[in-house]
């Protein structure tokens, strides 16, 4: 289940605070907060949408911190393999 | 940053898959089973399996919310949309699912009102829209799409749009998960969890799983570099034989859940005592329904419908597939009497069911081809 | 009598459906299994985009569409523009040049005469646009209710390009797929279009005349084209698994290369369609040999509106019959043909 895909709030609409404009690479959709009014987002803020209701907002710190570690993995690995090169030469 | 194409980076994904190589022990055979159908649909899409060494088996689980749905159900909701004036409103995953009769699309050629909507509020625009007939929303799907109705439902009471009706076949996904683990043939070493059903529930409800089952657990987003990062968090854990729920879907997935979400569910809903599973039989507390206080916007409470149990031939053998007992191709009417085209079972009737997924994007491929498609990256 | 032929039917379905009709495995179904044994005689050649018929001794291309959309007009054309470009593109990626065009209208009684009057100004600049005289037609009336308000059919007759000699059979391994541009632009505006969904977003059809860019491509190098085709209703997946299908090679497309505009992907990322499934109705597939493909590529790039085209892939021995994409990480999958049309899913 769930496909949902991240957009970002372009508008919020003034005649209901519920609903907002996300973009989503350039195509446009309502979205209701109703779900988020406990911290709701705010005009520039992306968040999850499933089903045209916003489910969560998207947390950028933690975007680039799982694609920091990410390539780390690979940096990691590539600098033993390094140390262990010189090791059998 | 988008935050889509940064986890479909190639080069980073390439470094992941190494690292995955590297940690899957030559000496194990791991059975990984991702619970939610949308992560089976991400593993078929982005070809990710060619991509893992062949002692890391993906199992595809029962998440599928289309795939579990009986098709007693189905018959259910257009008895009562075939009243005059009802318009049959529905997401298109649930166009082409047969009933007994004939799936929606097939019912909307014959002069049904059927509609796809995309979003339940959509469903109760088409109420406000025609006052002189009634929309029935089919609802379908896990925790994840239950809070959007139960809103819509709250919405429609507070406006009192009385031409509005939901027939409610909102299921829970702890009681599929513990089907798996409580059924005996069952072989699965680690569970990929399923990440929009836990923006909502969160991660605690999967504790059990670590703690009384054994079994690691990661709640994993649905890009590539989501899945693949989870099944190196899963490897780590069992090369140190440690058990534990783990959150990859940070960015995204909150610990204690959607506090909005799960009041919204808690107003309008309340669990059936039973419910049955398409291929798994009748669970108990798995399902939800419309509570009375929103009764006048239930449809099984508006209309009756004749609620006939329909049963799948004996020979679909659904139930051993969804388990993971199974892999689609050795069902005996895989590619033969059960294709997309004409579907006899449950795997088969929704894109994402593992057996359309595994058709659709994966049985033609010759194993030399998987080794030709792995040389050129 | 018929009983020979009625003996041929392999189609078995009890009813005509609307999957008949959406240009994927059960159109297939229908066309192979119903209307070719009967009416195509026994000669299994497979069906093009246009008949090329010999009236003494000159050899004409011949076709004929029907056109059936909601909503009527859209950004970027109409039912109309559809109608006239349909045909000559069909005509084009057969190998002809159009020369004219036979019209039928069936109109539903109550249509207001102000958009057939659109319609039918549409369809003539289209028809000056693409160079092709529109000769004739004929118009029927049906009761309110029936024909979606209009229904319009075009046929068309052209003569050969020269230089051009294209069919399934001349398709080889490592030739190359060349596609003229975007994908997906045209069935996602129509399905923004329609207002069910409530999406908006700046895209418009990309229905056009391709007939320029073939000619371009023959003048080019001529011979070195062995297959073309439209990737209408269907996509671009339903185009190459047929080609796939009738010349019994594989086809393997590399994922990053294929042109698509970021609000077709956000639109099929939000809705969850893939893209080789959404029809085009300004583009076409051709297959070029291997040594030809950069001087192809460039003579598209050289004319108006062909900026975009691209080397999306290649043919190959494996999967035999099955259009097979990559991914730049190595991962891959399986396209197939739709059964009916696309649908947007939540799952």
């Amino acid at each position: 289940m769930c496909l949902a895909i991240p957009g970002k709030i372009i508008e919020l609409l003034a005649e209901d605070r519920d609903l907002a404009v996300v973009d989503i690479l350039g195509v446009r959709r309502r979205v209701d907060l109703g779900l988020l009014l406990d911290d709701p987002p705010t005009t520039g803020d992306w968040v999850l949408i499933h089903v045209g209701f916003a489910m969560s907002k998207i947390s950028e710190m933690d975007a680039l911190d799982q694609l920091r570690m990410l390539t780390d993995i690979g940096e990691t690995q590539a600098a033993l393999e390094e140390v262990q090169g010189y090791g059998s030469s | 940053m988008r935050y889509v194409d940064e986890f479909r980076e190639p080069q980073l994904i390439t470094r992941t898959a190494d690292e995955i190589r590297r940690l899957a022990d030559p000496q194990r055979h791991y059975r990984f089973m991702e619970v939610c159908g949308g992560h089976t649909h991400s593993i078929y899409r982005f070809g990710l399996k060619d991509l893992l060494p062949s002692n890391i088996e993906l199992v595809h689980g029962p998440g599928c919310p289309v795939c579990v749905l009986p098709m007693g159900r189905i018959d259910d909701g257009l008895s009562i949309a075939e009243q005059p004036d009802v318009i049959f409103a529905a997401f298109g995953d649930m166009m082409r699912v047969p009933g007994t009769r004939g799936s929606p699309l097939e019912h909307k050629a014959r002069g049904m009102d059927v509609r796809i909507v995309y979003s339940p509020s959509d469903a109760l625009k088409l109420a406000r829209h025609n006052p002189t007939k009634h929309v029935l929303f089919f609802a379908i799907g896990f925790e994840t799409t239950a809070p959007s109705t139960a809103l819509t439902l709250m919405r429609a009471k507070a406006e009192g749009i009385r031409n509005f009706s939901v027939f409610c076949n909102h299921v829970t996904i702890i009681p599929a998960i513990r089907a798996i683990l409580d059924s005996p043939d069952m072989r699965i070493d680690a569970f990929i969890g399923p990440g929009h059903v836990s923006t909502v529930i969160g991660c605690r409800p999967y504790g059990w799983i670590a703690n009384n089952e054994g079994k690691p657990i990661v709640v994993a987003g649905f890009e590539p570099l989501d899945i693949l990062q989870s099944i190196v968090m899963l490897l780590r854990q069992m090369n140190d034989d440690e058990k534990k729920v783990e959150n990859q879907y940070k960015r995204v997935v909150p610990w204690e859940g959607n506090r909005g979400a799960l009041k919204a569910m808690a107003e309008v809903f309340e669990l059936r005592p039973y419910f049955e599973w398409r291929g798994l039989g009748f669970i108990s507390q798995s399902a939800l329904r419309i509570k009375e206080a929103y009764s006048e916007w239930d449809a099984e409470c508006r209309f009756s419908a004749p609620g006939v149990r329909v049963t799948d031939p004996k020979a679909a053998q659904c139930g051993e597939v969804l388990k993971g007992v199974l892999k689609p191709a050795q069902c005996k009417l895989f590619g033969k009497e059960c294709t997309p085209e004409h579907p006899v079972g449950a795997l088969m009737v929704s894109s994402e069911g593992s057996c359309a997924a595994y058709y659709n994007y994966e049985h033609r491929k010759a194993a030399q081809l998987t080794q030709l498609t792995g040389a050129a990256c | 009598m018929l009983t020979t032929a009625v003996s041929k039917i392999r189609f078995r379905d009890p009813q005509v459906e609307m999957a008949h009709g959406a240009g994927g495995k059960a159109s297939r179904r229908l066309i192979d299994g119903l209307f070719a044994p009967i009416l195509f005689g026994s000669t299994p050649a497979p069906l093009g985009d246009a008949a090329h018929v010999n009236i003494n001794g000159a050899c004409v291309a011949l076709t004929t569409d029907s056109f059936v959309v909601r909503p009527l007009r859209f950004p970027g054309g109409s039912i109309g523009e559809l109608a006239v470009n349909g045909t000559v593109n069909d005509l084009a990626v057969s190998g002809a040049r159009a020369q004219a065009l036979v019209v039928s209208y069936v109109l539903e009684a109550g249509l207001a005469t102000e958009i057939l009057e659109a319609e039918v100004r549409a369809m003539a600049a289209a028809a000056k646009a693409a160079g092709v005289v529109i000769a004739g037609g004929d118009t029927k009336v049906v009761e309110h209710g029936k024909a979606d308000q209009m229904y319009i059919t075009t046929s068309g007759i052209g003569h050969l390009i020269p230089g051009l000699s294209i069919s399934p059979a001349a398709v080889r391994c490592g030739d190359k797929i060349l596609l003229s541009g975007p994908i997906g632009d045209h069935g996602i505006t129509i399905l923004l279009a329609r207002g069910e969904l409530d999406l908006e977003a700046d895209l418009r059809s990309d229905t056009r005349s391709v007939l320029p860019l073939v000619e371009a491509l023959a003048n080019a190098v001529g011979a070195a084209v062995h297959w073309m085709r439209d990737p209408t209703r269907g996509g671009v997946a339903t185009s190459l698994n047929e080609l796939a299908h009738d010349c019994g090679l594989g086809i393997l497309l590399s994922e990053e290369r294929i042109p698509i505009r970021d609000e077709v992907r956000g639109a099929c990322e939000l809705l969850g369609l893939d893209a080789l499934h959404i029809a085009n109705e300004g583009q076409f597939l051709a297959v070029v040999a291997a040594e030809q493909a950069e001087a192809a590529l460039a003579a598209l790039h050289a004319m108006p509106g062909g900026r975009e085209a691209a080397v999306i892939g290649e043919v190959s021995e494996q999967p035999a019959g099955s259009v097979l994409v990559t991914t730049l990480y190595g991962g891959s999958r399986i396209v197939d043909m739709l059964v009916g049309d696309p649908l947007p899913r939540i799952c």
